[in-house]
């Protein structure tokens, strides 16, 4: 099944390494997830685009374990099959912390300060047969 | 000699859920009882701020209450919609340009979790159809980093949500009624952990009313003024943690609940210690917990022993949520903000009832928070 990306913009593809797109502030540094023109650590307009690190460590997390309301979420909301998923913040050394899917759900397998790394992560089927792939963090084996 | 304001009529509209009426008639309803309390009639009010998020332009309710011409501006502030209209109440009576008005607020949100709208909150529609824009999971990852670094336990959690259902049991307003213990709290489904079902409140419905007159006017409508000694609201700054980010930055900022507080009593010019009786926003246990030390009530970790020790209950030292919270009572996003300043009034005016705190209070509090990380903060004293 060929595989499509949730969105164009938000990481590289194809890619065998995905990585998350956001910006970083010329003047000041900071860096932004996803990608925006103004800086809200220094009001500043100039920003660029930066590919973000794969790896970081968890920094919080949560286990979704109802399913979401559709719209917006694209991914199963059957009751009967819903499967939960671990969500958190992810620790991107010197760069952000970012909010994603985490591939465990298993609250006993999920610890503040464990190392994450970023894979890509089936949501659905589209209509055309495609699936739809987004971005989330998997526990460093 | 700058103007001061007082409270002199409150109305409320019973929280819940109350099929066949509208939001809007909830707030006219609630309108109509606050005029009542203060002996005035709609035609007496000559400014209006009024919000709702899911329920309609709140200035059409004019049609139903007389169409009088009053100055009427439509709040639309998120979660602090309730506290913008009464703040916008507070400044326009401050400063002189009206005597006597009223802020209102309402909702009537459908059953279940809150459905964001990526695009209206600035948000790509990719955020939602992850799976990630949910605000059940922020409550979750915050009070879980919280528990981390703080040492707050579950059984903590829990007995913030019996207290809430036991005070809530004792509100003729509120919509949970029944009591339920620590253990069935823990028992109950885990919706985003380390939350549990009755640790979250539900989107509900309901309306609440304030008439605001200047204070050396307000004995002229009643023989129990409460003054409004500030009202702040607050947005967040860089760094801090807030509902439907996709990413935070590495520095961290106390947020802008730290900073409501700090400007209301900076305004009142008194400090935590004063406070006899708070209102706090528990959209979830955890959140009435860590807003305790954002507010300044204690500090970060103290709430263990505090609420172990019963500290938070309407007997204890510090009563928090007399009214049942956010838990007890739901959240029409509109209205809940304005339902806390009710409450306090109640208490200050030692008409609680049932639920009356025992300490003779003199001195209350309030804090609204919500998307996208806004904070209001209210002080009233008699």
């Amino acid at each position: 099944m060929a595989q499509v990306p949730v969105t164009e913009g938000v990481f590289t593809w194809p890619s065998q390494t995905p990585q998350l797109i956001g910006s970083r502030c010329v003047e000041c540094g900071n860096h932004m997830f996803p990608v925006q023109s103004g800086c809200p650590k220094c009001s500043s307009d100039s920003t660029e685009e930066v590919l973000l690190g794969r790896r970081g460590t968890l920094w919080t997390w949560t286990v979704q374990g109802y399913p979401p309301k559709s719209p917006p979420y694209a991914g199963n909301v059957d009751p009967k099959t819903f499967q939960a998923f671990g969500v958190g913040y992810i620790e991107l050394p010197g760069q952000i912390k970012i909010e994603a899917r985490l591939t465990e759900s298993d609250p006993a397998k999920l610890k503040i300060g464990m190392e994450m790394e970023m894979v890509l992560v089936p949501l659905n089927t589209d209509e055309a047969g495609n699936e739809v792939v987004t971005f989330a963090f998997a526990p460093v084996a | 000699m700058s103007i001061e304001v007082a409270i002199v009529g409150i109305g409320m509209h019973e929280f819940g859920r109350t099929e066949g009426v509208s939001g809007m008639d909830q707030g006219v309803i609630a309108v109509r009882r606050a005029c009542a309390d203060a002996g005035l009639k709609w035609d007496d009010m000559q400014f209006a701020f009024g919000g709702s998020q899911a329920a309609g332009a709140a200035d059409t309710m004019v049609s139903q209450l007389g169409l009088t011409g009053l100055q009427f501006i439509n709040v639309a502030n998120g979660c602090a919609t309730g506290g913008s209209a009464l703040f916008s109440a507070y400044n326009t009576i401050r400063s002189g340009v009206f005597d006597v008005g009223i802020a209102i607020g309402f909702d009537k949100h459908e059953r279940g979790a809150f459905r964001i709208n990526t695009k209206g909150a600035g948000l790509g529609d990719w955020y939602g159809a992850s799976g990630l824009a949910l605000t059940t999971q922020f409550f979750g990852m915050k009070i879980n980093r919280y528990m981390h670094e703080y040492g707050i336990s579950q059984s903590s959690l829990a007995k913030v949500s019996e207290k809430a259902f036991r005070n809530g049991a004792q509100n003729p307003m509120a919509w949970r009624r029944k009591p339920i213990s620590e253990q069935e709290v823990l028992d109950s489904a885990m919706l985003s952990y380390p939350l549990t079902q009755y640790m979250f409140c539900s989107p509900g419905e309901g309306g609440v009313a304030l008439v605001l007159a200047r204070a050396d006017k307000a004995h002229l409508y009643t023989d129990k003024p409460i003054y409004l000694k500030a009202a702040a609201v607050r947005s967040r700054r860089f760094g801090s943690f807030e509902v439907l980010a996709p990413s935070i930055a590495l520095e961290h900022n106390a947020g802008p609940t730290v900073d409501a507080s700090k400007a209301a009593f900076e305004m009142a010019g008194i400090g935590p210690e004063d406070i006899d009786v708070a209102q706090l926003q528990d959209t979830e246990s955890g959140a009435e917990i860590m807003h305790m030390a954002e507010n300044g009530f204690c500090e970060h970790g103290e709430q263990e022993f505090m609420i172990q020790a019963g500290e938070t209950e309407i007997g204890g030292k510090f009563p928090v949520n007399t009214d049942g919270g956010c838990l007890a009572n739901g959240e029409p996003v509109g209205a809940s903000g304005l339902r806390q300043v009710y409450e306090n009034v109640l208490q200050l005016r030692g008409q609680a009832g049932a639920r009356q705190v025992p300490n003779d209070p003199k001195v209350a509090y309030t804090h609204v928070y919500g998307a996208p990380g806004i904070s209001g903060v209210t002080i009233l004293s008699r």
